[in-house]
């Protein structure tokens, strides 16, 4: 049926060219709809980058085209960008009403094909079926770059038969024959049947990635080429080709990423922008946390795929986060499928705030000269970085999770008791360690984080799936923080005593509330040190949050860690994070909700 | 007769927001995706605008009432309102969603909050002047609509 409707879509091309549209904002929404009807196109709109990301990776072959706005509150258009480029390959179109050279430059370089100012005119509409056909075409080119790999290796062979010259001449005269009509069969099929284009294409599933990234590191990334890549890889079918645009694409990444955290102080907001770069994985889940000044506070970060990681994080005590720390930046580096937040994307008031990218290459951390970035990384503002799992179960239609929908927000009282089904876990400490003073992060072990909270709760900590090179992460039950969690649970209260200075009420809603369903079913990582960062067991199973969601269970391709750096006593690291799920409520927030989410992500 | 004195009303209407900067060529641009297919497409569209951008309006009072010092979330929320006033062509709103962010950048709180009294009043002011150019409108029914969205 695929091929059907792609034949009888080619032969009229571009007449229906499948183009989703993700923007924030309804109205432009509803016009670029419009807009793109009118040009004969098959409309798709989403108002939440999540799911718009969501969509593309289960429908992977259902769109042609991807029209995303720059600024959207819930992920950065470039990073949704990124995402789409890695995983689905879809030519990508960026719009706003910023036209500064920098961001248009920014769009080029995250590979957006074209760069479009609003208002946008419809005649800018017209010709976007352009960027889908080149594509087209570069694709065929990939198919003949096939070619003429496999033409190489069989003239290799060739040459150690007695009469290479001759052999080879007639060969390669032959195979240049074939060569030609090859590629003529497949320009041809590129207009009748783009399936066929569509299967030379390659998928970077959660698996191919992650033996490209075992490739890369093993190699060395800064000794990284394709054929290396290729050759390690061992993935029949895979050209050089195929590798060397994916990393292309995985350097613009990890560059990226390099730079928002070079140029991120630990004060620097936090935005919702948690995701997860893994072909399945959603990341839904946004979650405010708080780091209360006194006493230990832990935050609890779920990645979103399949993942659950709970992660305790000592607040404020210096003393403590030394024995903490932890720390990884890996996260820009070894981009692939989860992606990390950005630094910048942890919201603390203080100095807090360093996201890490518990990305399965935690080997990564051996690679130090090979990574740069990562040193910068380090460099936090004094103080021990502490680490995070975040996490970003898929949403769970059934429950209300924090921000989903202000109108179902659990209460406290369910969420308690569903909590409690799920506190049994053994104490497990979360074990890794930065060494802040070195610039590459070693993985050591992270004392338990103590909480001072009256109510003190098992932080479970799901296992994690990784495929290959799991990271085992042992969390410490016994610690807990229910600031976080009811902080999580009850978004109305905690936006209502959100405020510059609110840490105090809102610490005292906490102690008041109990866990929300924030805990995770137990998980078991344990994460000792540098090597052990890649024994994840491969058979975690990924829980479901209460009233968060339920998570892929797809293997636990990243973890992202929030690092929060305290130096100072008086931190307050708050942490937001909306529900992907907004998006099944109307993504128009309550005016009066929306705003309280707003100020938690970034006060 | 009073057909065409309709019209010309409705023509006129619409021109002076235009001249008086209420509303710029992107307006124009919305009439002319109105088809058969929807009639009503401007008017859905503006009411569409003023809906989400009163709660955007209302998230930038909360904000400069509750983290008044946050100026990047003010400053983000600024341009997300700039963002969907381009959608209309609601040219006033949009400067004063500019001057406002400048403001934010400057980190100068009473320059933001006496700039967000303007953005307010234009928004309503807006509002209140297209409710009754799309009243009028009505007035004249579908086939003088057609006629006058051309002009």
């Amino acid at each position: 049926m695929e091929n059907l409707s792609a034949s009888s879509r080619t032969e009229a091309f571009p007449v229906g060219l499948r183009v989703l549209v993700v923007d924030d904002d309804p109205t432009w929404l509803k016009i670029l709809e419009k807009m793109l009807r009118k040009c004969s196109y098959e409309v798709t709109t989403c108002g939440l980058a999540r799911f718009a990301l969501e969509m593309l990776r289960e429908r992977k072959d259902h769109f042609d085209i991807v029209i995303s706005d720059v600024n959207m509150p819930d992920m950065d258009g470039f990073k949704l960008l990124e995402h789409v480029g890695l995983e689905m390959d879809l030519p990508v179109i960026m719009m706003s009403i910023d036209g500064e050279t920098s961001r248009v430059m920014k769009g080029v370089q995250h590979g957006a094909c074209d760069y479009l100012l609003k208002p946008v005119r419809m005649k800018e509409l017209k010709n976007i079926w352009q960027h889908v056909y080149r594509k087209k075409m570069q694709e065929v080119k990939e198919i003949e770059g096939h070619d003429i790999n496999e033409d190489i290796q069989i003239r290799n062979e060739f040459e150690d038969f007695e009469d290479r010259h001759v052999l080879n001449g007639t060969d390669m005269n032959s195979m240049r024959k074939r060569k030609d009509v090859d590629n003529k069969e497949h320009a041809d099929q590129e207009f009748t049947d783009p399936a066929t284009v569509k299967k030379a294409r390659v998928v970077w599933s959660v698996d191919l990635h992650q033996k490209f990234v075992n490739a890369v590191n093993q190699i060395g990334f800064d000794k990284v080429g394709p054929k290396k890549i290729l050759d390690l890889m061992n993935v029949p079918g895979l050209t050089r080709e195929n590798v060397a645009s994916h990393l292309q694409k995985y350097r613009l990444y990890l560059s990226r990423l390099q730079k928002q955290n070079e140029g991120r102080n630990f004060g620097g907001n936090m935005q919702s922008d948690f995701s997860s770069k893994d072909v399945t994985a959603n990341f839904d889940l946004h979650s405010s946390t708080q780091m209360q000044q006194n006493g230990a506070s832990s935050k609890y970060i779920y990645t979103n795929q399949k993942i659950p990681a709970q992660v305790i994080v000592p607040d404020g005590c210096a003393d403590d986060f030394k024995n903490v720390v932890s720390l990884q930046v890996m996260d820009s580096k070894q981009a692939l499928l989860s992606d990390v937040s950005d630094s910048q994307k942890v919201n603390s008031v203080s100095q807090l705030g360093v996201l890490l990218s518990f990305k399965e290459m935690m080997p990564i951390v051996d690679m130090k000269p090979l990574e740069p970035a990562i040193s910068r990384h380090q460099s936090w503002n004094g103080g021990i970085p502490v680490m995070q799992f975040m996490q970003y179960p898929k949403h769970n239609h059934k429950r209300c999770s924090l921000l989903e929908d202000y109108s179902c927000l659990p209460k406290p009282d369910q969420e308690h008791q569903v909590f409690a089904d799920h506190v049994h876990t053994p104490p497990s400490v979360i074990s890794v360690t930065c060494n802040t003073e070195d610039d590459m992060c070693s993985v050591s072990e992270l004392k338990p984080v103590h909480t001072n909270q009256k109510s003190s709760h098992i932080k479970p900590i799901s296992p994690v799936p990784f495929m290959t090179n799991p990271v085992s992460v042992q969390v410490d039950s016994g610690l807990s923080n229910t600031q976080d969690y009811s902080g999580l649970s009850n978004t109305q209260d905690f936006g209502a005593t959100c405020g510059k200075d609110g840490s105090t009420n809102q610490k005292d809603h906490y102690n008041d509330q109990t866990c929300s369903g924030w805990i995770p079913p137990p998980l078991q990582l344990s994460l000792t040190n540098e090597t052990d960062l890649v024994s994840l067991p491969e058979q975690l199973q990924l829980c479901s949050l209460q009233g968060i969601g339920c998570f892929e269970n797809v293997g636990l391709n990243n973890m992202e860690i929030f690092q929060y750096n305290d130096s100072t006593s008086a931190i307050e690291v708050h942490g937001n994070w909306y529900d992907s799920l907004e998006f099944n409520c109307d993504y128009l927030y309550d005016s009066a909700d929306y705003p309280i989410v707003d100020e938690c992500l970034f006060a | 007769m009073e057909h065409s004195s309709l019209q010309r009303q409705v023509a006129y209407g619409k021109k002076s927001l235009v001249d008086q900067g209420y509303l710029d060529e992107q307006f124009y641009e919305l009439e002319e995706l109105e088809d058969e297919a929807s009639p009503n497409f401007v008017e859905e569209v503006v009411t569409l605008f003023f809906c989400d951008s009163s709660r955007l309006v209302a998230n930038i009072e909360q904000a400069l009432e509750k983290c008044p010092q946050d100026f990047r979330r003010l400053g983000s929320l600024a341009h997300q309102l700039k963002d969907s006033t381009t959608s209309i062509g609601a040219l006033r709103v949009k400067n004063e969603c500019t001057r406002f962010r400048e403001y934010c950048d400057e980190e100068n709180l009473q320059g933001c909050q006496g700039s967000f009294q303007k953005v307010k009043r234009e928004h309503a002011i807006l509002k209140q002047k297209l409710e009754a150019y799309f009243q009028l409108l009505r007035q004249t029914g579908p086939a003088a609509r057609a006629t006058c969205s051309g002009d």
